[in-house]
């Protein structure tokens, strides 16, 4: 029932485009709402939670398996995919219009991250959860470029590729190290339970660090966040589905389920929390420059995703120390969660409302707003109370989970191992000044789209509040916003304690430790902290135009989007001109490169490996008949050579072939026999066909070079298929196959031609890829002969 | 040239070719022949169709898409294989027995035959599209 709850968005995904064509008078996304809305009712069925297992073998010879685990994390996960999913398809019925966009393709993609972001937080196989982490950045690379007429969109599309693509790969060299030191399981609760005797394996490291690459190039971590304002390219729903909600929290995702292994790791904590420290800092600095609205929610989910890291580098701290000290960090462990709860939710209605903004005024250029507020007081609402959680102000749900981030901060200062007595009073102090920055943007979010002064003549539309429809998912939203604020603890033993607990690896159940989020704790030092927090980031709103200079210092040169931008430039024009030395376009440059490769290193293998004497003492004696066979062929052969024209010598090969056949049939192989001589008929017809089309027989062919290294290399070809001819027939290291076959194809295939019976049955699948290769390679002429673009239109493809 | 000869003889020779392919089909599994030699051959009296006549011409008289065949050919080949998940066994797995049907009497029935169609189709829809597209081009 799980792995059917996991595919089943994709395979609803086969029948969308059919919906979409037959039944074009009621939006698409209608008949989509359903599913994450069911599969919400499903999952949501599971609570109280017992992690329970599935598997369904896939491929078992490989070890890899349909295998998924659902524990606290999955289902955390599962929730906001699809609690966050519904919502974003009701919003998108009315954020794109079904006369104007292609919904079809829209909604597809959309099932298929939803399938592929279930299927990543449920697998418990590392292959599985591999396939389905690429099958998200390849749903996001298609949805950043929906708009694919638009230069940016394909820009962003190409650029979150290359990057999660990056990622991917690395995560999949760590999958295998992890795989090779278990001894071959790819189970991760396999790996978990044997984690214990790995921190001194030298695969360890690599296979950590592999890892990590992974989780912090998709979940936008410093230096890789480059890729995600770029994402924002992508309609509105999808920035608030993928890249705030869940895709980039697969990296987080991936983290916690990786913590029981790494935490031991003094590296993993320092480049968990710290890099996660340094991403919040550096982007909620960035995010309040952005004048798209877009532009600055993106950069504050990459500072917000930065923030979760580093409490979840906090929580690895609970793998040392003594027990008392494991309860301080596994608090860190439980802000983690509840901030990742939290964020989904803030975050998402302020993209909404954002999708409003941009929807109802036709800009998203923070310069061009102000004012909304008399225009949409809703939007205005949900605007205020998104913003203020994510500023963290009391009562919304933001603030909780702000405060137990500097409690864990602050305790991190307290601890006494990898050198963070020396160093650890950075990481309160950093979080304060990432959280004063996260404050300001938050206000110059509300500020500048919906106080000041309105300026109706920038407005490319006449804006009015959004329909109902529209402002239903926001609200919902918003209202769970103040609702987790005001009762924190509805969700505090029911999902976060679940997920706490599966990110600990059982200890915290062990410990007997319960989850109560409480909304004042006395006069502590994080109190302090958030109203430092909140005095000094009025303080720099107010005079935000009088420092805002301060961004004009960052060359643009310097940035690593320049960085990004020149590489992939570089690349592409080194490529192209080391592709362009040597692929010259003939067909016979190729030929030379294939034959004069083959010779070599065939030569080479035969010089290292083969040591057994060649003996040609047990051939048959060559008889009358094949004697002049092989005559006539080099009859064919020399003509072929020496013919003026094509035509003759076009015949004259055809003749070899012929030729040839007769060997078969010599050697009673009458299958071989019939095929060559048909596929002879056949290519005879073809040569005949095309023949217009060959250069003239005198133009390439005069110099004495050209013809003596390809007669060298010709002859050297003939000469090693001859030699390892006789080797393969001189040597016997194994055993023949040949038996088995004879033996077998009537008794398991119920076949006399043994020949047919390997193509269809025994080797039937060798076949099936064979038949896959020759309609490509029609297609591929077909398309190459046919599609070819106008002369003068696209010059580069002429 | 004068193609009466060619195109007289061609009328006749390819039904003969034809039917040769579909028993070098059929016999595939017991003597030498099977679906590539097959489909190799059924193209070849295609061939033989467009010398004698031109491509408009041999179009009006097998109205076939060669490139929907290809897609055919490998959804047959594919379904077969696929047809062996349902019953629970790895993917490609074959069945095969006899059955008794009506004037027939005793025959053997093979899914492999199905998987050979396939090939079949794939071979034919290969091979006509490669020259029709070249032949076109004149």
């Amino acid at each position: 029932m799980l792995n059917l709850a996991i595919v089943s968005p994709l395979i609803f995904a086969l029948f969308i485009p059919f919906l979409y064509k037959y039944v074009r008078s009621i939006h698409t996304g209608w008949f989509v709402l359903p599913l994450p809305v069911l599969l919400f009712v499903y999952f949501i069925q599971h609570l109280p939670l017992e992690p329970y297992g599935q598997t369904i073998p896939w491929i078992p010879s490989l070890g890899m398996d349909f295998q998924v685990y659902m524990d606290g994390l999955g289902l955390l996960f599962s929730l906001l995919i699809t609690g966050i999913g519904s919502l974003v398809v009701l919003y998108s019925i009315y954020y794109l219009p079904k006369e104007k966009e292609k919904l079809g393709h829209f909604y597809v993609y959309l099932l298929l991250f939803m399938g592929a972001m279930l299927g990543v937080v449920l697998s418990d196989n590392a292959m599985a959860l591999y396939l389905f982490w690429e099958l998200t950045s390849f749903s996001s690379f298609l949805l950043i470029g929906y708009w694919n007429e638009r230069e940016r969109s394909r820009y962003g599309a190409q650029k979150s590729m290359l990057i999660t693509v990056l990622g991917g790969l690395s995560l999949l060299g760590g999958f295998l190290l992890l795989s090779v030191m278990s001894g071959g399981s790819y189970s991760i609760r396999d790996w978990i339970d044997m984690a214990d005797a790995w921190p001194q394996h030298p695969l360890f490291l690599p296979a950590m660090l592999l890892i990590l690459l992974g989780a912090f190039t998709k979940s936008a971590q410093f230096p890789f966040y480059i890729w995600l304002p770029d994402a924002m390219e992508a309609p509105t729903p999808v920035s608030a589905y993928l890249h705030s909600a869940t895709m980039v929290k697969a990296g987080i995702y991936l983290v916690a389920r990786f913590t029981p292994i790494f935490a031991v790791s003094s590296l993993w904590v320092w480049l968990v929390m710290g890099i996660g420290m340094a991403t919040l800092c550096w982007a909620s600095f960035h995010a309040a420059r952005q004048t798209d609205l877009k532009g600055l929610l993106a950069y504050s989910t990459v500072s917000q995703l930065g923030l979760i890291m580093s409490l979840l580098g906090a929580g690895a701290l609970a793998f040392h120390g003594d027990p008392s000290d494991r309860r301080l960090y596994m608090a860190a462990v439980v802000a983690a969660v509840f901030h990742l709860i939290n964020h989904a939710t803030f975050k998402g209605s302020l993209f909404m409302t954002a999708g409003i903004v941009d929807h109802e005024t036709g800009t998203r250029d923070i310069r061009r707003l102000g004012g909304l507020l008399s225009f949409m007081p809703i939007t205005f609402t949900i605007a205020v109370i998104g913003s203020l959680s994510m500023a963290g102000v009391p009562p919304f749900n933001g603030f909780l989970s702000k405060e137990m981030f500097f409690a864990a901060m602050v305790q991190v200062a307290n601890a006494h191992w990898f050198s963070l007595d020396v160093w650890g009073i950075l990481f309160p102090v950093l979080a304060w000044v990432g959280s004063v920055f996260t404050f300001l943007y938050s206000l110059l979010f509300v500020g500048k789209t919906f106080l000041g002064a309105p300026k109706p003549s920038e407005w490319p539309k006449q804006p009015h509040e959004a329909p109902v429809g529209m402002l239903v998912a926001p609200v919902v939203l918003a209202v769970l916003v103040i609702g987790f604020g005001l009762f924190p603890n509805v969700l505090s033993n029911a999902v976060i304690a679940p997920a706490a607990d599966a990110i600990v690896n059982g200890v915290f159940r062990q410990e007997g430790l319960s989850v109560h989020i409480s909304h004042w704790h006395g006069w502590t030092i994080e109190v302090w902290m958030t109203i430092g927090v909140i005095v000094l980031g009025v303080l720099l709103y107010r005079t935000f135009d009088s420092w805002k200079r301060v961004y004009g210092a960052f060359s643009q040169r310097l940035s690593l989007n320049h960085l990004y931008d020149t590489v992939v430039r570089q690349m592409e024009e080194r490529s192209h001109s080391l592709t362009s030395r040597y692929m010259t376009g003939y067909v016979r440059t190729y030929f030379l490169y294939i034959l004069s490769a083959m010779l070599a290193l065939l030569i080479v293998t035969i010089v290292l490996k083969v040591d057994g004497e060649f003996s040609l003492s047990h051939l048959a004696d060559v008889g009358v008949h094949e004697l002049m066979l092989v005559l006539a062929a080099l009859v064919g052969t020399v003509t072929t050579l020496v013919a003026k024209s094509r035509l003759v010598a076009i015949i004259a090969l055809g003749s070899v072939g012929y030729t040839v056949s007769l060997f078969f049939v010599l050697f009673r192989a009458p299958d071989l026999a019939l095929t060559q001589l048909v596929i002879e008929t056949i290519s005879v017809a073809l040569f005949l066909l095309c023949f217009y089309h060959l250069p003239k027989l005198s133009r390439h062919e005069k110099g004495v070079r050209f013809r003596l290294g390809n007669a060298l290399i010709s002859l050297g070809v003939g000469a090693l298929v001859s030699v390892i001819a006789l080797l393969a027939y001189s040597e016997k290291n194994f055993a023949s196959i040949a038996q088995y076959h004879i033996e077998n194809a009537y008794e398991k295939a119920a076949g006399k031609n043994i020949v047919n019976v390997i193509l269809v049955d025994f080797r039937g699948f060798d076949t099936l890829f064979e038949i896959c290769v020759l309609a490509i390679a029609a297609l591929g002429i077909y398309a190459l002969v046919k599609l070819k673009a106008p002369k003068g239109e696209n010059g580069k493809y002429e | 040239m004068n193609e009466l000869i060619l195109r007289t003889v061609t009328a006749v020779v390819t039904f003969i070719i034809i039917l040769f392919g579909i028993q070098l089909f059929f016999a595939g599994h017991y003597y030498p022949g099977g679906g590539f030699i097959a489909g190799l051959v059924t193209a070849g009296a295609i061939i033989l169709l467009l010398l004698a006549f031109d491509i408009k011409t041999v179009r009006s008289m097998i109205p076939i898409s060669y490139r929907t065949l290809i897609g055919i050919g490998l959804l047959f080949a594919l379904g077969t294989g696929l047809g062996g998940l349902v019953f629970d066994v790895p993917f490609l797995t074959h069945a095969h027995g006899h059955v008794m049907l009506p004037l027939l009497g005793d025959v053997s029935l093979h899914t492999a035959v199905l998987f050979d169609l396939g090939v079949y189709f794939v071979v034919v829809g290969v091979t006509m599209t490669i020259i029709e597209t070249i032949g076109e081009e004149e």
